[in-house]
């Protein structure tokens, strides 16, 4: 954001600069500006939560007032063993919010790269990138995920690797098809004719064409992959107790949902509103980068 | 279009063989032997041994796929480590429910779906519009065991209106399927309103106003139809969606399906069903896939020429 209200401010007003487009039209999508906002404000309290928790998410135990509705003591209420659900929520925002941006981002890197390569190259390599594409897409998403998870052995940090490995090929598809339509521009061409090597074609000329579409789904494959972490934790594959992951918190608050609802409630709103966020600022992304790009 | 349907069934060979080959090679990366996860913590050296014997683990890797896969063709994937009896049968038990939940979910969500889709298009910008969007953005955003934890609450707990779990009677499908399909009919209305919006721009859609026919015909004769080629794709990756969410709604409602069956046999490390479950769901997902390219295929006559 800052940037580019710097280059705003530092270029003449005619001069009109990929972001000074981008932040013209973003920033007439009041939702998905306010999405972006509450995107950055879950962030900090992700950062700051430890300094921030009214209480220990896993040690601070208040037998006395177990299953307890939301009070002033305890904002969202106590669980089932008697721990405060702010303080699980707040603490599991960390959980939940590097599990989706790390898996997007690894399987953004290894799929923008591959699809480059198999989009430039095409031939040999195309079909071989392509056709394992073929067979990661031929597991429905989160079936991949649970097979990985038995080979691996449950925990976090296989569930962040099991949701990267099914990012891949939605990123390689689509920079290969991006790259397929540039490499025939006149400016790829000009690079070309005048003895650019491939290596400076691919990353200075045709990788920043495929970027606005690769932020796109980055936003948006960052909501499906909280929603998978979480499920996976929610089937008992991901985090175990007593982390307070969001998926894993709805799976111990199910024993209690006769007596005590809440317990179940502040973890979902909090993987939807977070989940929303996300889809809303990826929506706002796609209007104002790309507005060809399909909807989904 | 029998050239074509040749076409796209030989074409499927190449990633059968290579999910087959993941499956297979599935138990040999995982940690310690597979003789000895099958014969059970407590057996001796001997009966290890004879286990080895008996799964030709001792053959060279590729006889062993060769027999796996000549076994996979015949139904036949070994016994599930934890109750003894072909994973065929376990699977066979488990099959039907899990069918019914997803055609269920699917027939309202795409028809809800499309629905919302089409009404947000028509009145684009207009309440219906901004309502349509609303709920979709939510659906795609809540999971489906919130979702599925939050009805049952409500009308199975708070109002007494349907059965929490099992899956006995047409009642037991309505929470499930609601829940499994929410997402769907999200992505649907949302995909549908977007192909819809184009549709109406396009000059046959004028020319068909300016010939005076009623919004309602040009709607639903000259737009739905078009706006179909699309939505029926959208149709078919759907599916897989749905195949990967039962299993997580299978668990909330206590469903007696392949989801569940699955998620027991990673919590037991039961590998021969898991194995003869991977594979059925992907060869149900690509098979759903080749159905809805042949349909596309028919709707578009353009395609089968390419």
């Amino acid at each position: 954001m800052t940037t580019a209200t710097a280059a705003a401010i530092a270029l003449p007003p005619e001069v009109r600069t990929p972001w000074t487009e981008f932040w013209r039209k973003f920033k007439k999508q009041r939702v998905a500006v306010l999405a972006g906002c509450f995107v950055a404000l879950l962030v900090a309290l992700a950062i700051v939560a430890p300094w921030i928790v009214p209480y220990d998410a896993e040690n601070y135990f208040d037998y006395d007032s177990i299953n307890a509705a939301p009070s002033l003591q305890h904002w969202f209420g106590v669980d089932p063993l008697g721990r405060d659900i702010l303080s699980r929520i707040l603490m599991g925002s960390r959980i939940s919010l590097t599990a989706g941006f790390v898996s997007v981002a690894v399987g953004a890197v290894v799929g923008t790269s591959l699809g480059l390569v198999a989009g430039y190259y095409e031939a040999l390599w195309d079909r071989i990138i392509m056709r394992v594409c073929d067979v990661l897409f031929a597991f429905p998403g989160i079936l991949l995920a649970i097979g990985i998870v038995a080979i691996l052995g449950g925990g976090m940090v296989n569930v962040i690797i099991a949701v990267a490995i099914f990012s891949i090929p939605t990123f390689a598809r689509l920079v290969r098809g991006n790259t397929l339509a540039l490499k025939h521009l006149t400016f790829v061409e000009a690079a070309r004719s005048i003895g650019a090597s491939d290596w400076t074609i691919v990353t200075r000329h045709i990788f920043p064409g495929t970027i606005p579409a690769v932020v796109v789904y980055f936003s948006l494959r960052i909501g499906t992959s909280i929603i998978t972490a979480a499920s996976l934790s929610f089937i008992g594959m991901g985090a175990q107790p007593p982390t307070p992951e969001w998926g894993a918190m709805l799976n111990e608050a199910r024993a209690d949902m006769m007596t005590a609802p809440h317990v179940a409630l502040f973890p979902s709103l909090a993987i939807f509103l977070t989940v929303l966020a996300f889809n809303l600022l990826g929506d706002g992304l796609r209007d104002a980068l790309d507005p060809k790009l399909e909807r989904q | 279009m029998v050239q074509y349907l040749v076409k796209r069934l030989l074409g499927l060979i190449p990633t059968l063989l290579l999910v087959g080959l993941l499956v297979f090679l599935f138990v040999h990366l995982l940690p310690g032997d597979p003789a000895r996860l099958a014969a059970g913590p407590e057996a001796t050296a001997e009966t290890v041994a004879l286990v080895r014997q008996d799964l030709g683990l001792d053959q060279p890797l590729p006889r062993q796929f060769v027999r796996f896969a000549l076994g996979a063709l015949h139904g036949d994937f070994g016994r599930s480590v934890r109750t003894k009896r072909p994973v065929s049968t376990e699977i066979a038990e488990r099959f039907w429910p899990t069918f019914w939940l997803t055609l269920a979910a699917m027939a309202w969500s795409v028809t809800i779906g499309m629905a919302i889709g089409v009404a947000s298009a028509v009145w684009r910008n207009q309440w219906p519009d901004r309502l349509g969007m609303t709920l979709a953005v939510s659906g795609i955003s809540f999971p489906a065991f919130a979702l599925g934890m939050v009805l049952m609450q409500i009308f199975s707990v708070e109002l007494g209106w349907l059965p929490t779990v099992g899956a006995d009677t047409w009642r037991h499908y309505i929470l499930p399927s609601v829940t499994l399909g929410a997402a769907v009919a999200a992505i649907m209305a949302r995909f549908t309103r977007s192909s819809f919006v184009d549709i109406l721009k396009e000059d046959y859609v004028r020319t068909a106003r300016a010939k005076g026919l009623a919004e309602s015909i040009v709607v639903v004769k000259h737009g739905l139809r078009n706006a179909l080629i699309p939505v029926v794709t959208m149709m078919g990756l759907q599916f897989g969606f749905l195949l990967g969410g039962s299993i997580v709604v299978e668990v909330v409602f206590n469903w007696p399906g392949m989801g569940r069956l699955l998620v027991d046999a990673v919590d037991m490390r039961d590998y021969p069903v898991i194995q003869g479950l991977v594979l059925l769901f992907s060869l149900e997902f690509v098979l759903i896939n080749l159905i809805v390219d042949v349909l596309y295929a028919v709707i578009n006559p353009a395609i089968r020429y390419r």
